[in-house]
């Protein structure tokens, strides 16, 4: 085989300073920029400061809001990503298989991807309106009093919806796509050794599609922590009053808002240790059982 | 032919030269969107056309938090606005950062414009000053919580509006009995708390409300009469005399443009846009009310809204170019004008009484209630607060209080919640300047 190499050792540098420029500018300037401002209590004109030690982070741990938003963020993120690679893999199976319309279907179900979260998130308030929101009379007929920015549960209800609705169409064109390049001649011998659909998707397509599964897990845990933003932000119209926030909006709150540049800092640190620690877990624990093809 | 090129060409450049000279041009960063924002630019229009010397660009930036963030990334850059306008519950961090601004009773002095705060209406005077009395921020679109009524909605109950908390609890029961919500408020902080305490002149922070300095505030909210106030309040609540639904303006105000609440507590700066939505009924304001048990008379209220200040940092030119600018906003008939379009309050007394003059309250009695109120009789705690990272302050006192008004917790312990958190906040702030 032959071996492809560069004869100048400067050459491959020089290909990746651009590359490299662009890392250290946007992620770890800013990145070092965040913890160090994270140690400081500082005016936010930038005319004074105070080194007060690990105090930023000590008083995260001390505050209850603060657990009680960490606690909202990881049960948010979990049930966003569970339900939305769920639906979105359910319908990508049924879609597989249609063979009338299925463009049709498709489309209809891909158009939502185009949809902003902060869009999703008017259209969250304008549904669960609290005085004439359409899916707010609906589950009033079942007794459920839906009260949207003044109820905890109910308004977390809601993100929770929004942002499900928001995301299964990136799901479904993964899944599908996925689904359509399992090669036929294994869903062929899949059908001669097993009647039962089910425990075909299970035994057979399910492991194929384990990698584009991966994939989407680690997108949309990313997506339930960051980009849910626009759309939270739209549903609590800068009045978080007693409503759910996740971490990344209490850093908006307390760093944009409030000017409280050390504590954002430290809490944008937490996030970063999340992270990578997430990241970390990810690839260790879950895509050691993965087969690529 | 060369002699006369180069002599237009001379000439040309002279000409540009002394365009470069006798136009200072400066800028304004405001949060003032919509139809407030239309009469911001027709107040700068009114500045350049009205002299030679100076341009200003007005440039709308959001929100009023948007305008802090962005004037402060420019400053930390060193492209900050000459003039930028603060809302109240920021001024702390403005007034706080020492060399940021600069006072604007100095810039207009030191301009040659003449300047005596007594000039201002009572309640204006201070609330932007530092605890001397100087003014540091040019108060600019200044409101007060007032009552809003359906005179519809009171005559069929058979009452009248009410001037006390005491005579709500009177009047309460006969409008629900007329098929209405009795009342609802659109800013739990601002009206149920920070003018609360100015109302009956109960002391809302140590160190003279925050004014002698960051160092060691504290808030002073877990009192006996906040909790009153509130358990009062949370019996309305149960009882269906009292509508909350949010923290937020739009959801409770709603209720009563729909005319499904007889009133509500909002701002004085509300008039122009109530006038403008042309309502189904009939309505007037009047005070915000208070506890008879707690003062006979009822004392003013403070500004709220936002003001102006003047960021350090521009040349000598440019600084008596805000300072021309200031005098030109304040002057009567710039005031009368932005309170006639907008229903802010005029700041100053000269412009009130030309208001008055021209009979604008005999058209619209609404329109003098914020300013009649912002000259009630005044005390030692009536004339604002001043507390670092109070927009927190103000998120934790909306949490607490409206789990306590779902039933989630005792007012008691919402308080004390509140002001552990409060302070511990201003502990923090007091320790950013250095």
């Amino acid at each position: 085989m032959k071996r492809a190499g560069f004869d100048n050792r400067w050459l491959p540098m020089l290909l990746l300073v651009p590359q490299l420029s662009i890392i250290c500018l946007f992620f770890y300037w800013p990145a070092w920029q965040a913890l160090r401002s994270s140690f400081y209590l500082e005016d936010p004109f930038g005319l004074g400061q105070t080194f007060v030690g690990l105090k930023n982070y000590t008083r995260l741990w001390d505050s209850a809001q603060y657990m009680r938003n960490a606690w909202f963020t990881v049960w948010f993120s979990g049930v966003v990503t569970l339900f939305s690679l769920g639906i979105a893999l359910l319908l990508a199976v049924k879609a597989d298989t249609v063979l009338r319309g299925a463009k049709t279907y498709r489309t209809l179900l891909m158009w939502v991807y185009a949809v902003a979260p902060p869009v999703a998130g008017f259209i969250a308030l304008i549904v669960f309106n609290q005085r004439w929101g359409p899916l707010t009379e609906f589950f009033s007929q079942f007794g459920w009093d839906i009260r949207i920015r003044l109820d905890y549960h109910d308004t977390a209800f809601a993100m929770i919806v929004a942002s499900i609705w928001k995301q299964v169409p990136v799901n479904f064109i993964f899944f599908l796509s996925g689904l359509q390049s399992i090669p036929r001649a294994v869903r062929e011998a899949a059908l001669i050794d097993n009647r039962s659909g089910f425990s075909r998707f299970w035994t057979v397509t399910f492991p194929l599609l384990a990698p584009t599964g991966f994939f989407l897990l680690v997108i949309n845990i990313t997506y339930a922590l960051f980009e849910t933003f626009g759309m939270i932000d739209t549903i609590l119209r800068n009045n978080p009053g007693d409503m759910p926030v996740t971490l990344v909006y209490q850093v908006y709150l307390d760093g944009f808002r409030g000017q409280d540049i050390g504590g954002s800092s430290a809490q944008s640190v937490v996030l970063m240790v999340l992270v990578l620690a997430l990241t970390i877990f990810q690839f260790r624990m879950v895509e050691r059982r993965i087969h690529y093809t | 032919m060369r002699n006369f090129i180069q002599f237009t060409a001379a000439a040309g450049f002279a000409l540009t030269a002394t365009a470069a000279v006798a136009e200072t041009e400066i800028t304004w960063w405001h949060g003032m969107g919509g139809h407030l924002g239309d009469v911001v630019n027709q107040i700068a229009a009114g500045f350049n056309e009205s002299q030679d010397d100076y341009t200003i660009t007005p440039v709308f930036k959001g929100s009023y938090e948007e305008t802090l963030t962005a004037a402060i990334a420019a400053f930390r850059a060193g492209e900050q606005p000459n003039i930028v306008q603060v809302f109240d519950a920021g001024a702390a961090t403005v007034i706080g950062a020492k060399g940021a601004t600069i006072p604007v009773q100095d810039l207009l002095t030191q301009n040659g414009v003449d300047f005596d705060i007594e000039d201002y209406i009572a309640g204006v005077r201070y609330f932007y000053a530092d605890s001397d009395g100087k003014m540091i921020g040019m108060p600019f679109n200044s409101s007060s919580p007032v009552l809003y009524y359906n005179i519809d909605a009171l005559a069929a109950a058979g009452v009248e509006a009410p001037a006390t908390y005491e005579e709500f609890e009177a009047a309460a029961p006969a409008i629900k009995d007329a098929g209405y919500v009795p009342l609802v408020q659109t800013h739990l902080p601002w009206e149920f708390v920070e003018n609360f305490h100015s109302r009956h002149n109960l002391p809302f922070a140590t160190n003279n409300n925050g004014y002698d300095g960051a160092e060691g505030t504290e808030i002073l909210i877990n009192s006996e009469e906040m909790a009153m106030h509130f358990t009062k309040v949370k019996e309305w609540l149960d009882a269906g005399l009292f509508g909350f639904h949010g923290t937020s303006w739009d959801d409770n105000q709603a209720h009563f443009n729909d005319g499904s609440a007889a009133m509500y507590i909002g701002s004085s700066g509300d008039f122009g846009g109530l006038t403008a939505m042309d309502l189904p009924f009939e309505w007037a304001s009047t005070y915000l009310p208070h506890w008879a048990s707690i003062t006979e008379e009822g004392y003013q209220s403070f500004i709220g809204g936002a003001s102006l200040f003047a960021m350090a940092g521009k040349s000598d030119e440019e600084n008596a170019a805000s300072a021309a600018f200031f005098q030109y906003l304040t002057s009567p008939e710039v005031q009368y004008m932005w309170h006639r379009e907008t229903g802010y309050v005029p700041i100053t007394e000269a412009a009130y009484e030309l208001a008055k003059e021209d009979g604008h309250y005999e058209r619209f009695p609404a329109a003098e209630t914020g300013i009649k109120q912002l000259m009630l009789q005044s005390g030692e705690n009536t004339h604002g607060y001043r507390m670092g990272f109070y927009v927190q302050i103000r998120d934790v006192e909306n949490r607490e209080l409206s789990r306590f008004l779902n039933g989630e917790t005792s007012i008691e312990d919402a308080l004390a919640t509140i002001e552990a958190e409060g302070n511990e906040l201003l502990g923090r702030f007091a320790q950013t300047a250095n």
